[in-house]
């Protein structure tokens, strides 16, 4: 039993199912991510983690007390919203310490925690200030203040980046983390951007049309996606899928696949058990970063196959540089370091490192190896 | 160089200024002039009125005619001038104001922040209510009034003033919270505030522009209204608009014109007053709903 416990929990509106029995333990300490697509219930399940929403079915329960029907104010849990949620009509001060004294701590202890708390998060100076004469990421953090002064059990982050713009972004997600790191406190994150997912969690779990796709660390969602569409989700770019056949060649299975000019390439497999699956037809997963230039390729691995291709496009984006080509009738992206010689139009020999490469079964888009 | 403002967005000619200004005065003037005329009239002595002519300033200046109108003249049998009528609309007009206007925002707090099953259905009920005529409930409302024992009463007008004016009230906070973040009340739940709470430390507090819009609504509706306060008040509860009416209908004697002008202002003094005290809010609480700050 964890710390906090989502238990076959379901939601309904109306007939309509949204969320299919959700499993989730959460231990303590753990910063746990919920990603996925708009629409594919992360929200909701939050909300009904706070208390906002009923469950239709299931247990939710916190450090082993069932939470079905429990007020929101009576689950020790703290919130930080999409658009901050400050109440524009209290300064800063009052905002963060608005939940204590609703909940009847007495005025210097408030105060003391206040002070603590905006120490800490560096808003000290703002506390008199209104919520509209602060900019975004001192919202944010008095979004943030308000949530830790309460010293909750769990903390929800409802994506309370994405109003942020794109610098300010990576630094508060800096921030977070080292919050998360000094203050090893459970915390459940609902976010629709992967890199978000990864850098920050050390759970992951993967939704997509009300259920869970995947769950688990961040290493393991990334180079061993369940399926297709936790593949092509997380990453970006996204994981190059294409359709290839496996073959027998010297007693070791190889992916075949055509190339630009209709011929055949073949790349043989590392550890990965296809067995039962020679001559027939699956779904090939090979992130970006493990098709390179020769130079550029991973010296660690195993297993660096050549595949010589047509060029179709570079795209140098300062750090590296991103090749498209068709490979079995796909688009497929490679990265190579940002100085390689690669030329659109012209044939170049790409190094892939076929040690990280995932295979899908092509009917189910369910992973068959590794 | 100067920027673009909305002053000389359109750059007009000094003729067309001038054109322009002229008419708006001329429109002001003649929009003005009952009130001017109801103004000099009521500061003459009554011989100069019936002996001149209406727009002559006067020759003497008197405020007799307002003392009279205010304490000693003929209203119906009783010589009491409009000062009790006065208290009474007040008595009435305050309660039924505030009464609507608590009720107003609970119900537009509960229908957008707290949504039920129907609540769309009862709002375009409560909506209804706005569209229904004042005549086809007065049979209807004269019976309740009997049965509640409020016939005749200044409570009884305050009830039929709240019944009257909650459709209004509640749509005017309904679509005011609408545009409110909902994450707020949220928010407020997981800090440990209930229903209430919310409302009076979260809400209410950011209500500012359209309380304003409601208590001017409701003011001027009930304090010139004139049908309710003559069907359903008795003697010692009538509202100033009908004592005004029966000052003006004593038809004994002579007709006291200067007195007439004196109580007819008493009668509108306390509506100019809400509005020049609290009208630029009025504007911009009618822009606030459908422009999003």
């Amino acid at each position: 039993m964890g710390f906090l416990d989502i238990a076959n929990v379901t939601k309904s509106y109306g007939n309509v199912e949204v969320l299919h029995k959700v499993d989730i333990s959460v231990a303590e300490g753990e910063f746990l991510v919920l990603v996925g697509p708009s629409g594919c219930g992360k929200s909701t399940l939050l909300n009904m983690i706070a208390g906002l929403e009923g469950i239709t079915s299931g247990e939710i329960a916190i450090k082993g007390r069932a939470m079905n029907g429990v007020h929101p104010s009576k689950r020790n849990i703290a919130m930080v919203f999409q658009s901050y949620a400050l109440y524009p009509n209290m300064t800063v001060g009052q905002n963060i310490t608005f939940g204590l004294e609703m909940h009847g701590t007495p005025k210097p202890e408030r105060e003391a925690a206040m002070k603590k708390v905006a120490a800490m998060l560096q808003i000290d100076k703002l506390l008199d200030r209104k919520p509209g004469q602060l900019s975004g990421g001192q919202r944010q953090r008095v979004a943030m203040g308000r949530a830790l002064v309460r010293n909750p059990d769990v903390f929800l982050f409802d994506e309370p980046l994405s109003n942020l713009d794109a610098k300010l972004r990576v630094d508060m997600r800096t921030e977070i983390k080292k919050l998360h790191q000094s203050l090893k406190t459970t915390i459940v994150y609902v976010t629709h951007d992967q890199i978000e997912a990864m850098t920050l969690s050390t759970r992951i779990a993967v939704m997509n049309k009300g259920y869970v796709q995947q769950l688990g660390t961040p290493k393991e969602i990334y180079d061993t996606p369940a399926n297709i569409f936790v593949a092509t989700f997380m990453g970006s770019p996204a994981m190059n899928i294409v359709p290839a056949r496996v073959v027998m060649q010297d007693g070791a299975p190889h992916a075949e696949v055509r190339d630009a000019s209709g011929g055949v390439q073949r790349l043989r497999f590392s550890q990965q058990n296809l067995a039962g699956w020679q001559g027939r037809e699956i779904a090939l997963g090979i992130r970006p970063e493990a098709i390179t230039d020769p130079e550029g390729a991973d010296r660690k691995s195993g297993n660096i196959q050549t595949l010589t291709n047509l060029v179709g496009v570079t795209e140098p984006a300062g750090s590296d540089t991103f090749v498209t080509m068709a490979l079995s009738g796909k688009d497929v992206i490679g990265r190579m370091r940002a100085d390689a010689a690669v030329v659109a139009g012209q044939t170049f020999e790409f190094a892939v490192n076929m040690e990280k490469a995932v295979a899908f079964d092509p009917a189910t888009e369910e992973r068959i190896a590794p | 160089m100067s920027a673009a403002t909305p002053g000389n967005a359109v750059s007009t000619g000094r003729f067309t200024r001038v054109l322009i200004y002229v008419t708006l005065l001329i429109f002001a003037l003649f929009y003005l002039l009952p009130l001017a005329v109801m103004l000099l009239n009521s500061v003459k002595p009554l011989s100069e009125i019936t002996g001149g002519n209406m727009m002559a300033l006067p020759k003497v200046w008197t405020i007799k005619p307002w003392l009279e109108a205010w304490s000693t003249a003929q209203i119906g049998v009783q010589p009491t001038g409009l000062r009790p009528y006065f208290i009474n609309s007040i008595e009435i007009v305050v309660p039924a104001v505030v009464i609507s206007t608590v009720l107003g925002a609970l119900n537009g707090y509960v229908l957008t922040k707290w949504r039920f099953r129907g609540a769309q259905v009862l709002f375009g009920l409560m909506l209804f209510s706005c569209f229904i005529p004042f005549q086809i409930v007065l049979i209807p409302m004269a019976r309740v009034l009997g049965l509640l024992g409020l016939a005749g009463t200044v409570p009884g007008l305050i009830l039929v003033h709240v019944v009257y004016g909650i459709g209004f009230t509640t749509l005017y906070f309904r679509n005011y919270y609408a545009a409110f973040p909902t994450e707020l009340v949220r928010a407020a739940q997981i800090d440990g505030a209930g229903f209430f709470r919310i409302f009076w430390r979260i809400l209410l507090p950011l209500s500012g522009p359209i309380i304003v819009v409601s208590v001017i609504w409701q003011f001027t509706n009930i304090w010139n209204d004139f049908l309710f306060g003559s069907s359903f008040a008795g003697q010692a509860s009538q509202p100033i608009t009908v004592a005004l009416n029966n000052l003006v209908q004593s038809s004994t004697g002579v007709k006291a014109y200067n007195v007439h002008f004196a109580g007819a202002i008493y009668a509108a003094l306390p509506t100019l007053v809400v509005y020049i005290v609290s009208g630029r809010f009025f504007v911009r609480g009618l822009m606030a709903g459908s422009v999003k700050g």
